[in-house]
């Protein structure tokens, strides 16, 4: 690990030549059979890996239409050959979006189409051996399903959809990724990623309250588990001890003080994030979800509000309506969504992200801020993968990137862009999303990290910059990790509502 | 003789080219999409998505982002095949619609810029590392398939004139199941058998990009998860089966 070092710096935006093989290797570290079994899947690789993981991809292709279209679509143009944060950072030719695609797509065109039945050479197609698959699990474990690719893709064809499906057939056949399968596990049995219970968590909330009231003198409640709250708060649980997201929760905490709202967190769901995702699979997604369904109906709450996490939004934005019904619009005789949809308060978007919150707040004047608290700091934002290519927030299309800064604006004086074809739609991932921020995988995630800390130090050389904000647990983390590797301090990272627990003023309102 | 060869290949490869893009398209459009995943920021309006999808499919929008030598060729390419497709029109209709008759000239120069266009994506293949990289044999096939035809086509415009009165006359005859005879120029059957392939290839190669993309849920989603719940039939099925 200590010879993990920083690449250099392109000129940009030159493209990186190809170093074949660069990447090759056994991938990160395999889920032991206690973490695969304890997800329903088989413990480790089954003798019929083979035909189970041909099965099951047919079965994919039955289920997902965004995998039959993508695997038939690609005409191999290379648009999204250059877009690719781990190609830039590792120049590994199955690092572009296309060739990783094609590890599948190889496999789809031997098993599921004619041309590749008569003559699989003509048309790239491949057997699956154990080649193939030891290579899907080492190229499909350096894709953080960022979306960036997509965006650039003339048919829309979205790598994170075919990793997601590749990571799924993985399990399937008993060749999980450990990260990421240890932490579903923790959430199934505890009820949050990083496995802290309940009464830790009570502890750890009463000593956040005395911080703060040492810091400000005044009494800002982090209360759990209160019934008939109105707000429920759902926030990645590395807010709750891990630098600097912590910061960002006392800033939701300010906040909801400020604003004299009631809210809550609850011991049994303390986890926004959801790594069901991340291995593509639809009913760990589904599960992991109905956790906050639970504790919304249990507690009564009218809203719920999601804290700042890039992947969590994505799943609470985009999915939460179809997996567990938190939303609107369910059809009357939905007694499955009703059932929620009933409870909660559709003046508000349910659910709502803290940023939407925080500027709701701010538009009706209920909120008032010592921008000058934050003048020790010149701010860049960076958006992070999941909110901006996979969600939204407001009401217009792009509120996920207005939102934001518009908060940032509001409470500090200093605020600059970083490169326009890095930001907002075409923002680069942080380097450690999609379950990838493990450190066995701490080579690919500097490496992964290049494209954005090229841009960063750019606007550290023209404008000064010292801090870039941004809303992703996973962001903070892997920033806070990388960052001395490329000579930034750690403290440069943090969150939007860090910001605004600087500037917030207490007293009044 | 010729002239039964290919009026039966002719049958034969509309046969397999419609039945084979309708069995295609009907399964896109089967295969249910079970979550909300458009490529935000996304339209949040029917109307949106629609005009989203036709600076898609008009104006090559993301490639036109992701770049603007693939942009060109591929630009100039099928726009010059749309024109060069509608004036093959004058085959296949008596008398000649208007329209048809204007763009005739427009669509002789269309060969030209569709050779050209086509010889840059081809380029762009041969010399681009990281393009050569993912190119198959059939990536490089299809595209000489279609500078084939271009290039047979102009040939007989502008090198070996063939009769195209009689070539209009066989295609006319072939549409009322009576058919005439075929010019035997060398040009003419090498247009001809090169089209009947990508007939033939199209319903099972990376053409199906064309249909594809009107199914892409990243582009065709109207992005409103909040306000309506989207749920697919085997995802609704999970929900009976618990509470």
């Amino acid at each position: 690990m200590a010879d993990i070092t920083a690449p250099a710096y392109r000129t940009i935006p030159i493209i990186p030549a190809l170093k074949p093989g660069s990447m090759e290797g056994k991938g990160p570290f395999v889920a032991s059979d206690k973490l695969n079994e304890a997800l329903g899947f088989p413990g480790q690789l089954v003798e019929d890996w083979h035909d189970r993981a041909i099965a099951k991809m047919g079965d994919l292709l039955s289920k997902y239409r965004s995998l039959k279209v993508f695997m038939d679509a690609c005409v191999h143009c290379g648009a999204c050959s250059d877009k690719c944060h781990y190609f830039i950072g590792t120049q590994d030719p199955k690092n572009m979006p296309v060739a990783r695609q094609d590890l599948l797509r190889s496999v789809y065109r031997r098993y599921f189409t004619l041309p590749g039945k008569l003559f699989p050479k003509l048309v790239g197609a491949r057997d699956l051996t154990r080649e193939v698959l030891d290579e899907w699990y080492n190229y499909f474990n350096q894709c953080s399903e960022c979306r960036r690719c997509s965006v650039f893709c003339p048919y829309g064809i979205d790598t994170a959809e075919i990793t997601m499906a590749a990571r799924e057939i993985l399990d399937t056949v008993g060749y999980g990724q450990k990260y990421s399968n240890e932490i579903i596990g923790k959430v199934h049995k505890i009820g949050n990623n990083l496995g802290l219970p309940g009464p830790a968590l009570r502890d750890t909330l009463e000593g956040l309250e005395e911080d703060v009231k040492d810091a400000t003198g005044i009494d800002v409640r982090f209360p759990m588990d209160v019934k008939g709250a109105e707000v429920l708060l759902v926030t990645p649980s590395a807010d709750f001890f891990a630098e600097p997201h912590i910061d960002s929760l006392i800033g939701y905490a300010k906040v909801f003080h400020a604003t004299g709202t009631s809210w809550t967190l609850s011991s049994m769901s303390s986890e926004a994030g959801n790594f069901g995702m991340f291995i593509g699979n639809y009913d760990q997604l589904r599960t992991i979800a109905m956790r906050i369904r639970q504790a919304a109906l249990e507690l009564g709450v009218k809203r719920i509000v999601v804290g700042e996490c890039g992947h969590a939004w994505r799943v609470a934005y985009s999915f939460w309506n179809t997996l567990t019904g938190v939303g609107d619009g369910a059809d009357p005789n939905d007694r499955f969504a009703q059932m929620l949809q009933k409870q909660l308060d559709h003046r508000y978007k349910q659910p709502a992200h803290i940023c939407e919150f925080t500027w709701d707040m701010i538009q009706d004047e209920r909120l008032t801020f010592d921008k000058t608290a934050n003048d020790k700091y010149i701010i860049t934002f960076h958006d992070s993968c999941n909110v901006a290519r996979g969600s939204r927030m407001g009401d217009l299309p792009g509120g996920q990137f207005e939102i934001p800064r518009n908060i940032i604006k509001a409470v500090a004086n200093n605020f600059v862009e970083m490169a326009p074809n890095t930001t907002r739609e075409q923002t680069f991932c942080c380097g450690g999303g999609g379950g990838l921020l493990t450190d066995d995988l701490l080579d690919l995630r500097v490496k992964g990290a290049l494209p954005r800390m090229e841009v960063l130090q750019q606007t550290v050389d023209e404008h000064g910059v010292n801090f870039m904000a941004t809303i992703c647990a996973i962001c903070k983390a892997q920033f806070t990790k990388v960052m001395p590797i490329y000579g930034f301090d750690r403290k440069m990272v943090g969150g939007v509502h860090q910001l605004v627990s600087n500037a917030i003023q207490l007293g009044q309102k | 003789m010729t002239s039964m060869v290919f009026a039966i290949l002719f049958y034969l490869a509309t046969l397999l080219f419609v039945v084979g893009l309708l069995y295609r398209i009907n399964s896109y459009a089967r295969t249910p999409a079970p979550l909300k995943i458009p490529t935000t920021p996304a339209p949040t309006t029917n109307g949106g998505v629609v005009l989203r999808m036709t600076r898609e499919v008009v104006f090559f929008e993301s490639l036109f982002k992701a770049n603007l030598w693939t942009w060109a060729a591929g630009w100039l390419f099928h726009a010059s095949l749309l024109l060069v497709l509608l004036r093959h029109l004058r085959y296949f209709t008596e008398p000649v619609w208007g329209w048809v008759a204007f763009i005739q000239p427009f669509g002789m120069y269309a060969g030209i810029t569709m050779l050209l266009g086509l010889g840059g994506l081809w380029l762009r293949r041969l010399f681009v590392e990281r393009i050569r990289y993912i190119s198959t044999p059939s990536d490089h096939l299809m595209l000489l398939l279609l500078m084939g035809i271009a290039a047979s086509g102009l040939s007989m415009k502008f090198l070996a004139h063939t009769d195209v009165i009689a070539v209009k006359e066989f295609f006319l005859g072939l549409m009322h199941l009576n058919i005439q005879a075929l010019p035997a120029d060398l040009l003419l059957i090498v247009h001809l058998s090169l089209v009947v392939s990508l007939l033939v290839v199209f319903p099972f190669s990376k053409l199906l990009h064309a249909p594809g993309v009107f199914f892409s849920p990243t582009r065709n989603q109207k992005d409103d998860p909040r306000e309506h719940r989207h749920l697919s039939t085997w995802a609704a099925k999970l929900e009976s089966e618990k509470s």
